[in-house]
């Protein structure tokens, strides 16, 4: 299983670029069985501070596990992790001895940061409404760094997230972030980092009704963009015929066209996922899965494409967008070579992508392998287990949070509201 | 309590106790003289479920979670035609009873599902199997019962006996204040709801407080507020007072004609009368104690309040109405009156006294109530609330069972109670464990290792890949 994460020690360095080049921070969390709001209050980290986390069982995911390890960072880095590593005079250390070390989380199927509550329209940031094909749009400036949803995930080891827009055909640019920051530059790791769309039954109202029309859409859609790449001047001189969409958007799906830019496409059914490996052989795509319900009967062909897939391993509800869901998806697309990211597909509780992963490893997953995708503690995908200290970039950040206030509120009754 | 008693309660009343439809039967008297009855003394889609025979089985040198509050490690259960006859130590295995070893794994009562839509809401979620709302007709549609919308072949109800579901409760949807009546089922595969229909079990009627009736009607003509919603139950409530009044005087004098029959009424007559429980779905605490209140007013009880997002903010308050509270482990946010939600909830309304029950409201959740229990006990344990499993089982096992008013016959696992039990691959609160044997009425319904003891509704016969 995969890996959006390149080695702890070189941040931003990765193979095969993309979408694991983008995703990777410097981020470690560490964890234990009791968690409660031990760090509140710590200081903010200070340029040139160190950190060194010694004892623990560390998991560095690019590699195997490490007992009694040491985890050093400075400036926000990772500088070393080992058996060896020495803790230069002056670091604070953290103590984790009988704890397990990992990366942080990464959600990469959520609209944390562009959506408050759900029901609550004027919080919504993550749709542009009467546009299907919204290649230009950009959720970045939708973020609120001050959403009471970070906070929540952030403090159970969530500490990256990819920030999806939704809807229509091609439903925008997604945004790499991490979960600390007052303002949106703080936050951003990378903008855009994918382009996001759906060919599965959710698209289907953008093709005529039928997923053949949107296939042929989407055809059209890509050989504007060539076209008019091709024919700029013509375009300015208006010597050009009708485009299929504004050129803003076709312009935005040039560098998907060149392959530098990830195209993350929904697609459940397994003749939709054949579709979407058809297109990307065609146009050489860059092409990610998003949902793969019956993914497990096309591994071999995702496996061969090289195509990773963004699952949720809980789904085995039947719909007509995939009859043949399988809580064994993720392990057999993974025995089959694909890279599977496991994801929550889901806001509010983000925070459940340790349960996901728990299950998917129930079902199959081996352990370290889910480890690359959802990483925690003590066994960080046990129920049992938490976040006892979490660090983005570097620092660490308080375990705080609303419902972490409101639990201290209440927790005996009548409430003290002075 | 007999058979589909909530149906037949006015003709119990009515004919002073002569069960007409055994009348029938048995006397030949009767069946000469044409039966002075109308449809209010016949039977209401009465129950036919009938256990499916099943040898003694006797599981072994388990962990069991009674649902009593027990945890008895290296303990046995005894179990015959449908019966548990012993929990214990250790327990001697009769000749004609099959053995199973428990040794590393665990065994609690089965898991029961105070609040499902599965059957009303069924896959694979299309129109056509949206049954679960009576919208946007009126407000108040006590009139309408779940029991004639599920659908026996939904494929999610094998996901739901795969999870170790035994018992659930399924509702009408929550868009209306008074949504109708909601009915507890064995999770079996059968041809019909009748066959489902959990025997003896009282009715529920659902109902809802909050934002979704004021959006469903806010520009129907109302309710558009949270006014308009107590003033709809209170008129509903006066109207089914009347009602039962007039009943009542004609049912003790017979004089003049039998008063007129109205569902609506009659639904929430049976309320007032105590014999159908309230399933009260509401999120925020001072609803949830107007609705108190509300039912103080009419003289009846909340049976359980349904999602409460925040019932912790007034635990003290439920334990004293003695009120339980069905409750998601995490959900929160998803719309404004769910913004208070903490992983915290169950564990601060069992420290109170309370009595929380881990519900699905969700064909997923419905599938792993243990984890999401383990969920909010690790929660729990984080804030400093001593919580322990054989506590934390009853949230989805007893506790279940006192919602739907069923407590006396399933939910623990005690000498006498229904044989409805699971047995898991080890501590059910571990995120790696599965219900590997589910039992239900003491038949094996379900074996994790036995493909040929896995249901497959028609539904998915043929075209769901397995």
């Amino acid at each position: 299983m995969m890996a959006y994460t390149t080695h702890p020690t070189s941040p931003r360095a990765s193979a095969d670029g993309g979408l694991s080049l983008s995703l990777v921070w410097v981020r470690l969390c560490s964890s234990a069985l009791v968690s409660a709001a031990l760090a509140a209050g710590l200081s903010s980290p200070l340029a040139g501070q160190t950190i060194a986390i010694t004892g623990g069982t560390v998991y560095p995911v690019s590699g195997p596990r490490l007992e009694n390890a040491t985890v050093l960072m400075r400036d926000g880095r990772i500088v070393a992790v080992g058996t060896n590593v020495q803790v230069p005079a002056g670091a604070q250390q953290v103590d984790a001895r009988g704890k397990w070390v990992t990366p942080g989380l990464i959600d990469v199927a959520t609209q944390i940061g562009i959506t408050e509550i759900g029901a609550v329209q004027g919080t919504n940031e993550g749709t542009l409404a009467g546009n299907d094909v919204s290649a230009s749009f950009n959720v970045l400036e939708g973020i609120n760094p001050a959403s009471q949803l970070i906070p929540v995930a952030r403090i159970e080891g969530i500490t990256t997230v990819m920030s999806s827009p939704g809807g229509g055909l091609i439903s925008g640019q997604a945004v790499a972030l991490d979960l600390w920051g007052d303002r949106i530059e703080d936050m951003v790791i990378k903008s855009p980092v994918a382009v996001v769309g759906q060919i599965n039954e959710g698209a289907k109202g953008t093709g005529g009704g039928s997923r053949a029309g949107v296939m042929a859409r989407l055809r059209r859609l890509f050989n504007d963009a060539r076209e008019y790449q091709r024919r700029r001047a013509d375009y300015q001189r208006r010597q050009m015929p009708d485009l299929s969409a504004p050129v803003a958007d076709l312009e935005a799906l040039l560098p998907v066209l060149r392959g530098e830019l990830p195209i993350v496409l929904a697609a459940n059914r397994r003749s939709d996922i054949e579709n979407a490996l058809r297109l990307a052989r065609e146009y050489t795509l860059k092409l990610v899965i998003d949902g793969a319900v019956e993914g497990w009967q096309v591994a071999d062909q995702l496996a061969t494409a090289r195509v990773p897939v963004i699952i949720n391993p809980l789904t085995d509800i039947p719909s007509y967008d995939g009859l043949s869901p399988k809580l064994e998806n993720a392990a057999l697309l993974s025995r089959a070579g694909v890279q599977v990211i496991i994801a929550s597909f889901d806001s509010h509780n983000s925070r459940n992508i340790k349960q996901l992963a728990g299950n998917a490893v129930t079902y199959g997953v081996e352990w370290d392998a889910a480890a690359d995708v959802a990483v925690w503690s003590g066994d960080p995908f046990e129920f049992s287990s938490a976040a006892e200290k979490v660090f983005i970039r570097g620092m660490e950040v308080p375990l705080t949070s609303r419902q972490r206030d409101l639990l201290r509120r209440y927790k005996s009754l009548p409430p003290k509201y002075q | 309590m007999k058979l589909h008693v909530i149906g037949l309660t006015l003709s119990l009343t009515a004919c002073a106790g002569a069960a007409s439809q055994t009348a029938q039967q048995t006397s030949p008297q009767a069946a000469a003289t044409p039966p002075e009855t109308t449809s209010v003394d016949r039977p209401q889609y009465p129950s036919t479920y009938r256990r499916t025979p099943y040898p003694p089985v006797l599981i072994g040198n388990a962990t069991i979670l009674t649902g009593t509050g027990q945890e008895i490690a290296g303990g046995s259960i005894l179990f015959r035609d449908g019966r548990i006859v012993a929990v214990g130590q250790t327990l001697q295995a009769p000749a004609d009873a099959q053995v199973v070893d428990g040794t590393g794994k665990f065994v609690t009562p089965g898991v029961i599902d105070t609040h499902s839509h599965i059957g009303v809401y069924a896959a694979p979620g299309t129109f056509a199997e949206s049954d679960g709302n009576e919208l946007p007709v009126s407000p108040n549609t006590a009139h309408v019962w779940a029991e004639h919308a599920i659908w026996p072949q939904d494929p999610q109800i094998p996901l739901a006996i795969a999870g170790g579901v035994t018992t659930m409760q399924v509702l009408p949807g929550s868009g209306n204040l008074i949504g109708g009546r909601g009915v507890t089922v064995k999770v079996i595969p059968v041809r019909t709801v009748q066959e489902m229909k959990f025997p003896d079990a009282p009715y529920g009627l659902k109902m809802a407080c909050g934002e979704n009736p004021k959006r469903v009607y806010g520009e129907r003509g109302g309710p558009a507020t949270r006014m308009g919603n107590m003033a709809g139950y209170r008129s509903a409530f006066i109207a089914a007072e009347n009602y039962r009044h007039k009943w009542d005087k004609w049912l003790a004098d017979k004089k003049g004609d039998q008063p007129e029959r109205n569902l609506r009424d009659e639904t929430l007559m049976e309320v007032l009368r105590g014999h159908i429980l309230v399933q009260n779905h509401c999120y925020r605490a001072d609803e949830m104690v107007q609705m108190l209140d509300l039912a103080r007013e009419f003289g009846f009880q909340i049976r359980s309040f349904h999602h409460g997002v925040e019932a912790y903010k007034i635990a003290d308050r439920l334990a004293e109405a003695g009120t339980a509270a069905s409750i998601w482990a995490d959900w929160w946010g998803f719309k404004e009156e769910a913004m208070d939600g903490i992983p915290e909830n169950a564990a601060l309304m069992f420290q109170a006294g309370a009595r929380p029950v881990i519900h699905s409201d969700s064909p997923e959740g419905i599938q792993r109530l243990n984890q999401e229990a383990a969920k909010a006990m690790y929660a729990g344990r984080r804030a400093g609330i001593d919580v322990s499993r054989a506590d934390a089982v009853k949230w989805f096992t007893s506790n279940a069972a006192w919602v739907l008013g069923i407590d006396s016959i399933v939910g623990t696992l005690e000498a006498g109670k229904m044989a409805d039990l699971v047995l898991w691959s080890g501590d059910p609160f571990s995120v790696y464990s599965r219900a590997m044997q589910v039992y239900n009425d003491g038949y094996l319904i379900y074996d994790r290792s036995d493909p040929t003891k896995q249901v497959v509704t028609d539904f998915g016969l043929g075209q769901v890949k397995r």
